[in-house]
């Protein structure tokens, strides 16, 4: 079999969680296929090759590095022009890239222009014994609340790996024979077409805050937070945390939290340490945001409410009086050890 | 200004998802339906831009005769018309569900003001498949901006906003005609008026039969997921429970003590 290529985003030199869920992906399908079957990579950006560079831990062979300073701010139609670019030239099997935004963004653009079909959020692959057949896959429907098994007839196979499923090397570290990978310079063409939608601009977050998507705690609010201010307690209580507040959706529909805290479906779908629901019933919308938290602890009146069915940890009882509770025991220990 | 909002009829589930015996569909005899989340705020975000700007909106859904209710929601918060693409019943893939809505959206354009914006979900509640947007604009030739939070229309530009992948936001600006895909919290919808179901019940619907064909992913079937892992773990009841939950985050690291 002939190439996987993993488009691989990254952030401050390091390749990003979900596109390392593609690597490990793109790994088993090539370890799994007859031999010749290599992982490949490509990149964008300025910094892109010092991160190309460590993906031979990843299994990655070979690393393309786009460097051409037009394609540098994110453009989703012309990467996807250079990856297509990159299919005819490298003769691949598959393009894979993890459940991102720009992932399925770019791989949309990528099948689209190309006329291929694209699976989107992807579980499991079997990669077809016979050339020609078509590979078997389970994708996500529902953000994961239901599974489809499914073929996909294509030459190449456009997939993106839906998030938090498959498991990696928190350390980032190798998973059996380190080859280095070899960093090659790729220059595609580049169509002023493709440049049109092209970021422009960024707007910095708030400073200080964390972010949602990287907190290792998450105290999150449902219905029966009952009010914007009721939020109070357990923005305290994420506080003395280090964590962050998230929220349900009928939270962020009510106007109590900015859509940006909404975890769930239509939202974020978020793996802190522990993720701390308080008042929330647990609709399959809002768990499959929150499932992949290697914790979650309940908090809510209702023993038999759905999310009881998923939390490792429960306590029966109104939010209003179990959040302050802990937020006191917490002061109050750090007190006793002075 | 003239704008095209596709939608998609989706089941509302809840607590869980039931199947069909023969595990091709979610059993939805016990379901109401809706328009899928983030193109409920593509509805909303038209109504307001023509009633600030003037123009006219129309919403365009594939889906079975059924799939009216959802045009008639769309149009009792606002819309101006409603376009159905009827299929009888069997699922389009994305790259069919994009061909019907293009061809579509050519027909519409042959016999009247052409399109200034069409907007999409940036991907369906149920099916997922994050494309039929980029398709469409790929297919149309227009530029599009996917994932957005916010949108501004401004001398003959879009300026769009969605969320950057490191926190904060990034902005693009394409020129009209464009395409936008749009995510929840964009805006908060507002609720149908009884004035506007009513007259949104005596509209027409225009119609168009799209030709059903399969490209892939080719569903072979749907399954539940199987919930693994034990039970839960009462850990008390009451603010009595404070000092279990405070052990228990000291034991798994999140607090020191």
């Amino acid at each position: 079999m002939s190439g996987i290529l993993v488009f691989v985003e990254h952030t401050a030199g390091e390749a990003d969680r979900l596109s390392r869920e593609a690597l490990v992906l793109a790994g088993s399908l090539a370890a799994a296929a007859a031999a010749g079957a290599a992982v490949e990579a490509v990149l964008f950006g300025a910094d892109a090759a010092a991160v190309a560079g460590g993906l031979g831990e990843q299994g990655v062979r070979t690393a393309h590095v786009v460097e051409d300073s037009r394609l540098g701010a994110y453009a989703p139609a012309a990467w996807a022009g250079a990856i297509a670019e990159l299919i005819e030239a490298r003769g691949l099997a598959a393009v894979i890239a993890g459940g991102s935004e720009r992932g399925n963004e770019v791989l949309a653009h990528l099948a689209a222009r190309t006329g291929r079909p694209m699976a989107a959020n992807v579980t499991d692959v079997t990669v077809a014994a016979t050339q020609g057949d078509p590979w078997r896959l389970t994708r996500q429907r529902w953000a994961g609340s239901l599974l489809e098994d499914a073929e996909l007839h294509a030459d190449v196979h456009v997939l993106t790996v839906a998030p938090h499923v498959i498991p990696v090397d928190e350390s980032g570290g190798a998973s059996g024979g380190a080859l280095a990978a070899s960093v090659v310079r790729f220059d595609p063409a580049v169509n002023d077409r493709d440049l049109v939608g092209r970021v422009t601009g960024h707007e910095a977050p708030k400073g200080g805050a964390i972010s949602l998507g990287d907190a290792k705690v998450v105290v999150s609010g449902g219905r029966g937070v009952g009010s914007a201010e009721g939020f109070g307690i357990l923005e305290e209580l994420a506080g003395l945390l280090g964590g962050a507040v998230g929220g349900s959706r009928v939270v962020t529909s009510n106007g109590w939290r900015p859509h940006s805290d909404q975890v769930g479906q239509t939202g974020l779908r978020i793996a802190p340490d522990i993720y701390i629901a308080c008042g929330i019933s647990g609709a399959i919308q809002h768990i499959v945001g929150c499932k992949a938290a290697k914790r979650i602890l309940a908090i809510n009146t209702d023993p038999d409410s759905p999310i009881m069915g998923v939390a490792d940890y429960a306590v029966i009882g109104d939010l209003h009086q179990v959040v302050p509770a802990i937020t006191a025991e917490i002061r109050r220990r750090a007190a006793a050890r002075g | 200004m003239e704008i095209l909002v596709c939608v998609k009829r989706v089941p509302a589930t809840g607590g869980r998802i039931t199947l069909t015996p023969d595990g091709q569909e979610i059993d939805t005899r016990y379901l109401g339906f809706t328009i899928s989340p983030h193109e409920e705020c593509g509805v909303e975000e038209a109504v307001r831009i023509v009633e600030a700007q003037g123009g006219s909106t129309a919403v365009l859904t594939l889906g079975p005769v059924a799939a009216e209710e959802q045009l008639r929601d769309a149009m009792a918060v606002g819309i101006d018309r409603a376009i159905l693409l009827e299929t009888d019943g069997r699922e389009f893939d994305p790259v069919a569900t994009a061909a019907a809505i293009v061809e579509a959206v050519r027909a519409q354009e042959a016999s009247r003001t052409p399109f200034d914006l069409l907007m999409f979900g940036t991907e369906a509640a149920d099916t997922g498949d994050f494309q039929v947007g980029i398709r469409v604009a790929v297919a149309l030739g227009r530029p599009i901006v996917s994932g957005i939070k916010s949108l501004t229309l401004r001398d003959g530009m879009v300026m769009a906003r969605r969320e950057a992948p490191g926190g904060g936001w990034e902005t693009c600006e394409v020129p009209l005609p464009a395409v936008v895909s749009v995510k929840e919290g964009l805006n908060l919808p507002r609720y149908p008026s009884v004035p506007g179901r009513l007259r949104a019940k005596r509209r027409e619907i225009e119609r168009m039969t799209p030709a059903w064909s399969q490209t892939g992913p080719v569903k072979l079937g749907l399954r539940v997921p199987q919930t693994e892992g034990a039970p839960v773990e009462i850990l008390g009841r009451g603010p009595e429970a404070a000092p279990a939950i405070v052990d228990l985050l000291e034991r798994i690291g999140v607090l020191a003590s």
